[in-house]
């Protein structure tokens, strides 16, 4: 099982070395065979007696992160769809796009894809998944970007990239949790462990994070924003992506994780609104547009909508017709891409208001058209797919019932919304339909004059519609053999539920279905007279809007933040580290007690050291009074003498000695420096910096003196200084104690210092002879 | 006699600090040297003061002043010596070549 998801990603690194033949033969020929191969080994699969298939491939044994492939029938579904529509699109894509595109790049794109959608189906490990997950979000992010010197299409991929990532990171938070709280990374075990998560503390959470996942990849409210953007893409990877498989990974997780939550009152409660709304939101917004792809955009967001909500049902029946309409919607809604794309490229537009009249030109895709639009709208006739599984939608959503009064309250408005929702997709459906092929054509407005496509691009949506007419003839075909296996891993129980077309007139599902197509009737004729109700809604409340504002806002907002402090002024930030220090370690010390003054244990005080101090500390005061250069310098060798003279009256002859000298040459190097500086001018310092400054200071002096001093009053140990007097004779064979040290027990300190040295004498040396400009 | 030598370090930071927020390149360099003094004189008191003779081996003696803190300030000295002198020569080069000593000038442009 691992080489369907390996191959694809192995061979499409050898189709840049294939584009480069691709004068002759189009790239598409090649890659066609992988999902056609990968489609003939999951069809064997198919069957009554099917089982189960695990496999695993040691990866990262260690996080417990292996490559656990597990194929049953939700997965072996998925499998199908997205190699039989690979190869189909594939196909497609061969007459779609001319060679002088760039193909190796596509057909790379769209192998990465395949590979990790296949791997998102098949895995068993949350991580693996993960990884695929990300994958699928990338590749589609290249894919409709596919175009990238159009401005419109890196809007869409950027957008779709920021939704999609957005959802599967916070997936992977859920993940994480459920990882930590079943003590397991298989999805399998995580189900056969439900009473765990569903006593975990953490399970809203949990099921938050992995809804708002899938619902950002299925394009549900309010994250569907991204899917009619994506249309920039072309046609056949809307066709493949953004209808028939990527959305689907959001129903897929739903499915998959559905054991697990079915129970838990929210996950109804959730999953069916959101998906209802859906529902409703997208087939009404679809009627509004005017592109082709963008009517089918907003009607793939219904359709999810409405997969979505059945699996929040979470009954038998809904189970079942859920995974009836996923393998329906993607037949007729691939073949209306393809057709919306021949459309495209057979007259030069997409735009609905130019075009009409199509069908004395393209009478096969309308024809093509005619059946995908109408098993799409749910049309009661035997040979449409589409009509069964929307008859068993009506038939689940009137069978629910809520334990509280909310979940109540929604199961009873379910029915109602249902209908409202499908009475636009019936609109949207004969408004696409009619709207292209109906009517009288005006050629004037048509980039190109239209004919029929080429035979090869018609094979493709052909297939399409074959499946819908022969699902819709032989509904019962794919029941026991396919859907009863998909539904079973959903629900846990092997439900086959036999499909008939007729149920009589008392079935209320059958007058539901009367009442979509009787106001939808009236409303595809009213068109223009209601049409004005999209300037009440959505009108100026446009989610869009919402998204560029957030974007715009964000990035205004964060230029803000860092222009205001990030101002350039090394003063501020100076001040902003030196605050920062001193508010930290002030709190730190009062919360843990570390302040602690004590007055024992104290030198005696004589007259010649305070002395000192206060010469000491008029000179430091000095330096900042002080009007100029020469004068400053001068009592900064004040300060300096002075510390040199308690070094001597504080028994340390080594350091006075190096601290005289030091301090002479720096104030020769001081003077030198002056020499060449400007003059220090008069401080022009507004009276609040000045009180900020003097604020800074004084509490950075005051914190560091009683930081001493509490560190002075607690002496934990002994210093080792006793080692040294002991052994500074006998080890080091030196009276000198301290440049014992220095040389000899601490050697290395020395060693470096006299690097740090030659390093400040080489960077002074270049400073002055290296000139910008000089040789 | 250490807390008076602990509260002139902390002066001696004070100002130090107070040097550091000026404009001009001078004061700045000025404020980390008074820094050092400051330093210096913290790590010498946290090693207690006049607690015997110097750190010379003599005869006849046993109490000697703790010699670890003083080995480390004289590392500290000649190491704030050259980040000095560095400092103080990098300030001459770039006040000859932007015409300015003054902090508030010597600023990237805007975009940077």
């Amino acid at each position: 099982m691992i080489f369907t998801v390996l191959i694809p990603l192995i061979l499409a690194c050898f189709i840049p070395l294939l584009s480069k033949i691709k004068e002759k033969i189009h790239t598409g020929v090649f890659v066609f065979f992988i999902p056609f191969i990968i489609f003939l080994y999951f069809i064997q699969f198919v069957g009554n007696d099917f089982s189960p298939v695990r496999q695993t491939f040691r990866w990262i044994p260690s996080l417990g992160i292996n490559l656990d492939f597990y194929l049953d029938g939700l997965s072996l579904l998925f499998a199908l769809l997205i190699s039989g529509i690979g190869a189909l699109v594939v196909l497609y894509s061969i007459y779609y796009l001319n060679k002088t595109e760039r193909l190796g790049h596509f057909y790379v794109y769209l192998l990465m894809f395949m590979a990790a959608m296949l791997g998102v189906v098949l895995s068993d490990n949350v991580f693996v998944l993960y990884t695929f997950w990300e994958l699928t979000s990338i590749s589609s992010f290249l894919l409709i970007g596919y175009w990238h010197f159009n401005e419109r299409s890196r809007y869409g991929a950027l957008k779709s990239m920021l939704i999609t990532i957005f959802g599967g990171l916070s997936m992977f938070g859920g993940f994480v949790l459920l990882t930590v709280v079943t003590d397991t990374t298989s999805i399998q075990a995580m189900i056969e462990q439900k009473d765990v998560i569903l006593n975990s503390t953490y399970l809203p959470l949990i099921l938050g994070f992995i809804l708002l996942g899938a619902f950002t990849k299925s394009a549900q409210f309010p994250f569907h924003i991204w899917l009619p953007d994506a249309m920039e893409a072309p046609t056949p990877v809307s066709a493949y992506l953004h209808s028939a498989t990527m959305v689907k990974a959001g129903l897929f997780l739903v499915a998959r994780f559905s054991p697990v939550f079915s129970t838990y009152e929210w996950f109804f409660i959730i999953v069916s609104l959101v998906g209802i709304v859906t529902l409703c939101w997208g087939s009404y917004m679809a009627v509004r547009q005017t592109d082709l792809k963008a009517i089918l955009a907003f009607s793939t967001i219904s359709q999810l909508g409405m997969i979505m909500a059945m699996l929040g049902f979470g009954t038998e029946i809904a189970v079942f017709a859920a995974v009836f309409h996923i393998l329906n919607h993607a037949t007729f809604k691939g073949s209306l891409f393809m057709v919306a794309g021949i459309v495209d490229h057979e007259t030069g537009t997409r735009d609905i208001r130019k075009l009409g009249g199509l069908i004395t030109f393209l009478p096969i895709t309308g024809t093509l058209a005619l059946f995908g639009t109408f098993s799409m709208a749910g049309i009661p006739l035997p040979f449409l797919n589409g009509f069964y599984s929307k008859e068993l939608f009506f038939e689940s959503s009137l069978d629910l019932a809520g334990a509280s009064t909310f979940a109540d309250l929604l199961a009873q408005a379910i029915p109602y919304l249902a209908v409202f929702g499908s009475i636009f997709t019936f609109v949207y459906s004969l408004y696409f339909l009619f709207g292209t092929f109906a009517g009288k054509a005006d050629l004037a407005k048509l980039p190109k004059k239209p004919h029929e496509a080429p035979f090869g691009m018609l094979v493709s949506p052909i297939i399409l519609v074959l499946g819908v007419i022969l699902i819709g003839l032989f509904p019962n075909v794919v029941n026991g053999t396919f859907l009863a296996h998909a539904a079973e891993a959903i629900k846990g129980v092997s439900i086959e539920k036999h499909i008939t077309f007729w149920h009589g007139f008392n079935y209320t599902p059958l007058q539901m279905t009367l009442i979509v197509v009787g106001l939808g009737l009236v409303l595809v004729l009213t068109r223009k007279k209601w049409a004005g109700a999209y300037h009440i809604l959505p009108g100026k409340l446009s989610l869009n809007r919402l998204y560029n504002a957030i974007l715009d806002k964000l990035d205004d907002w964060t230029k803000d933040v860092t222009q205001s402090y990030m101002t350039g002024s090394l003063r501020l930030y100076v001040a902003i580290i030196i605050g920062a220090t001193l508010v930290v370690t002030a709190i730190v010390m009062l919360v843990t007690g570390g302040f602690n003054i004590q007055f024992n244990d104290l030198a005696d005080v004589t007259a010649i050291e305070v002395s000192v101090v206060v010469i000491m500390v008029i000179a430091a005061l000095g330096t900042i009074v002080a009007k100029n250069n020469v004068s400053a310098i001068l009592i900064l060798g004040v300060v300096g003498y002075g510390v040199a003279i308690l070094f001597v009256l504080y028994r340390a002859p080594d350091l006075a000695l190096t601290q005289l000298v030091i301090e002479t040459v720096t104030v020769v190097l001081f003077l030198l420096c002056f020499y060449h500086m400007p003059k220090l001018r008069k401080r022009n310092e507004s009276a609040g910096t000045k009180t900020i400054n003097l604020i800074i200071s004084i509490g950075f002096g005051a914190l560091l003196t009683l930081v001493g001093i509490s560190a002075h009053s607690s002496k934990w140990f002994d210093s080792i200084a006793d080692y040294f007097i002991e052994t500074s004779k006998p080890l080091g064979g030196g009276h000198n104690i301290v440049n014992v040290i220095l040389v000899d027990m601490r050697g290395f300190d020395t060693l470096f210092e006299i690097t740090v040295l030659g390093l400040a004498a080489l960077a002074i040396y270049s400073l002055i002879k290296l000139k910008k400009g000089a040789k | 006699m250490e807390i008076i030598i602990l509260i002139l370090a902390g002066i001696l930071f004070a100002t130090a600090i107070y040097n550091l927020l000026q404009k001009q390149l001078l004061r700045i360099i000025i404020g980390t040297a008074l820094l050092s003094h400051g330093a210096h004189l913290f790590i010498l008191t946290m090693g207690k003061l006049k607690r015997g003779q110097p750190p010379i081996i003599m005869e006849g003696i046993s109490d000697y002043v703790d010699p670890l803190p003083q080995a480390l300030i004289l590392t500290s000295i000649v190491i704030s010596f050259g980040v000095t002198s560095l400092l103080l020569v990098l300030a001459y080069r770039t006040a000859n070549e932007n015409n300015s000593d003054d902090m508030a000038q010597l600023r990237g442009d805007e975009h940077e």
